[in-house]
């Protein structure tokens, strides 16, 4: 089925994957994580991305004799169909060569077996190296990385589960896959026009990882978004302690002439509306996600169609 | 003692005495209530202040150094209270005849004295100094309030632990105090931890002991629960997340911790699309939905106080009017309740 992605979760033992799998996907808080035991093997979830698209993301265990059997028993089933492969690399590792060894191994295969699949690399655990020195570690890091994949193109991120940068990585993932990206984000634009916004964020509901954005006024803060994504998560997840089952949230924040506004826009989206035009009353904004949300809800069926058809003939 | 730091020269005998030379400054230290944090070293004393006023990360006070000085530390945070934390390092014994200390300065001006114990150590080694303090303390300022926190309680897993040691350590101390006949002396005792809400709620209810006017705010909140049908309403501190009045309902710690969690959502989100203009600043308000039938109101009634509540059950497009209305009316209120402060210390000057 043409909504199903695999997604290929690939690296050494202790770099971090699964920690970062379940804070982004299963709620995970990040102190948390430190209960998770080493991944046995290959775990597989399926995660109901945007009501439509299924991700099926294989969380590869980075045990050697693992390793080995991907490589060459399982060879094909393992790499045979992906989307994407995420490669994460701890930044504290002691032998980056032998990470990188691995690294081009699933490259190679990758190569032969999914040929378009794009190819993420993740520099994890960055927190552990001091403020000052992340951005030269990391870039040392990233060119050797980019000329040992020569000559497949692969991107890299520095993150870290103790911050908002790995909003930022998974963020960049999720948007490359979500299919019709084009349509939501020009009708974003074309909303954040009619309702004369400085920024509308488009979120997707169960992650808050944002899939499309319309920047209307420039912004100092270029990482905003991933902090926005962080904070709006980190309430959910402190608030359904709380209120049980908390699945619609809605907030709405005023400065004077700044207003905030976070509404659930289709039964798989929240959309941000930031507006600082003091003509602009709030009430407003509210009448106009009410009014959009048609829209969108048509936008995401466009993209179930030929699935349901797929599955239902009589549809 | 050959070095003696600055701050500590305020302690001495001599230093207290130009406060009585200058009338205007004596009132303000009037007005400043302060705050004495003392226990043994490593309990903890600094990762509090730092987490509660300053805004570092639990996981941060791990690098902190130890505090060698006493420490003064003002905490303007909002009009109602000015109120100054002073921190006495753990290795400073102050009843250790080397340590020049004045107790007589250091008790008779303060309000209260926050003693900390370290339960992830053996506590009972901490009992004898806080009984030296209260028995000293006592003498020279009967009005003292002690507040006993048993901290760092997330290294207890269970709940039955916390409160086993904190009945042990009230029993052993409440026992000493009968022993000199000091009964009519009470201490307070809070189970806290930085790691979640415990150690602000408990500073909330140490400050809030410290407000004149705090039965006048719970009675307006207890009207405005009554008239609205709020479940539960707060007065914050929007900086240090400290509430100086609440209404007379029970304490809950989970709704401490959503409301918390909202002020943290709303000054975070605020601050990324703020132009820095401080002025609009009185007039944040926001407005939190959650499943469609609770809500969290929260508006800023001056320069550092917001008003906070939460209500399940209603119609949000029915009550909202409501709502702002009454919210309009506690906000004039206070400015009355603040006016009477500030014409009372004024007529004290003359």
């Amino acid at each position: 089925m043409g909504n199903k992605k695999k997604v290929l979760l690939m690296g050494k033992s202790g770099a971090g994957k699964t920690s970062m799998r379940s804070i982004i996907f299963a709620n995970y808080v990040a102190r948390d994580t430190r209960r998770l035991g080493p991944t046995m093997n290959v775990e597989h979830s399926y995660i109901r991305f945007l009501g439509t698209m299924v991700l099926n993301l294989w969380d590869c265990g980075g045990q050697p004799n693992y390793f080995d059997n991907y490589i060459t028993p399982q060879r094909e089933q393992i790499f045979k169909g992906a989307e994407v492969l995420i490669f994460v690399i701890s930044v504290e590792t002691k032998e980056l060569q032998d990470d990188l060894r691995l690294y081009q191994s699933c490259l190679e295969a990758l190569a032969h077996l999914s040929p378009e699949a794009k190819i993420v690399c993740l520099i994890s655990k960055m927190d552990l190296i001091a403020d000052e020195k992340r951005e030269q570690e990391f870039s040392v890091r990233e060119s050797e990385i980019k000329r040992r994949s020569l000559p497949l193109k692969v991107t890299c991120y520095p993150t870290s589960i103790w911050d908002e940068s790995l909003y930022k990585a998974w963020s960049s993932i999720i948007y490359s896959l979500v299919p019709n990206i084009a349509k939501f984000e020009s009708s974003l634009n074309m909303f954040a026009d009619i309702m004369r916004a400085d920024e509308v964020l488009l979120f997707e509901k169960a992650t808050y990882l944002i899939i499309a954005h319309s920047v209307r006024r420039k912004h100092p803060d270029g990482h905003r978004f991933e902090k926005i994504s962080n904070i709006i998560k980190q309430f959910k997840l402190n608030a359904s302690r709380y209120v049980a089952n908390l699945h619609t949230m809605r907030m709405e924040i005023i400065n004077g002439d700044l207003k905030i506004l976070l509404d659930m826009l289709t039964p798989n989206t929240a959309i941000m509306v930031v507006i600082t035009d003091p003509l602009v009353y709030p009430a407003a904004i509210s009448l106009n996600i009410q009014t959009a949300r048609k829209h969108f809800e048509m936008l995401e069926k466009l993209d179930r169609a030929p699935a349901m058809q797929f599955g239902d003939p009589k549809v | 003692m050959a070095e003696i730091n600055p701050p500590e020269l305020f302690i001495g005998s001599d230093a207290i005495q130009p406060f009585s030379q200058e009338p205007v400054s004596m009132a303000e230290q009037e007005a400043k209530p302060q705050i004495i944090l003392m226990g043994l070293r490593r309990c903890g004393k600094s990762s509090i202040a730092q987490v509660v006023f300053n805004k570092i990360t639990p996981n941060g006070t791990v690098l902190l150094e130890s505090t060698t000085k006493i420490e003064f530390t003002d905490i303007e945070t909002n009009t109602f209270l000015h109120y100054e934390l002073v921190e006495i390092p753990g290795q400073m014994d102050i009843f250790e005849s080397t340590v020049p200390m004045n107790h007589e300065g250091l008790f008779s001006n303060c309000d209260a004295v926050i003693y900390i114990i370290d339960c992830s150590d053996s506590y009972e080694s901490a009992l004898p100094y806080l009984y030296q303090i209260v028995t000293c303390a006592h003498k020279i300022n009967p009005k003292i309030r002690f507040e006993v926190f048993i901290h760092k309680t997330d290294v207890l897993r269970q709940d039955g632990d916390k409160l086993a040691i904190r009945r042990s350590i009230y029993y052993k101390v409440t026992r000493d105090l009968q022993d000199s006949c000091l009964e009519a002396v009470k201490l307070h005792f809070y189970l806290t931890s930085i790691y979640d809400y415990s150690i602000f709620e408990a500073l909330s209810s140490v400050v809030q002991k410290l407000i004149p006017e705090l039965p006048t705010l719970e009675n307006m909140l207890n009207l405005l629960n009554q008239k609205c049908r709020i479940e539960k309403s707060y007065l914050f501190d929007l900086h240090s997340k400290i509430y100086i009045a609440t209404d007379s309902t029970p304490l809950d710690i989970a709704m401490y911790a959503l409301v918390s969690d909202m002020i943290d959502t709303v000054l975070d989100l605020a601050n990324i699309y703020d132009s820095g203009s401080d002025a609009k600043d009185a007039n944040l308000s926001s407005t939190f939905e959650l499943n469609n039938k609770s809500f969290l109101f929260l508006k800023k009634v001056n320069q550092y106080l917001a008003l906070v509540v939460f209500m399940t059950g209603e119609d949000l497009q029915e009550t909202s009017g409501l709502i702002e209305y009454n919210f309009y009316l506690f906000k004039k209120a206070l400015e009355n309740v603040f006016e009477i402060r500030t014409r009372k210390s004024k007529e004290k000057l003359l």
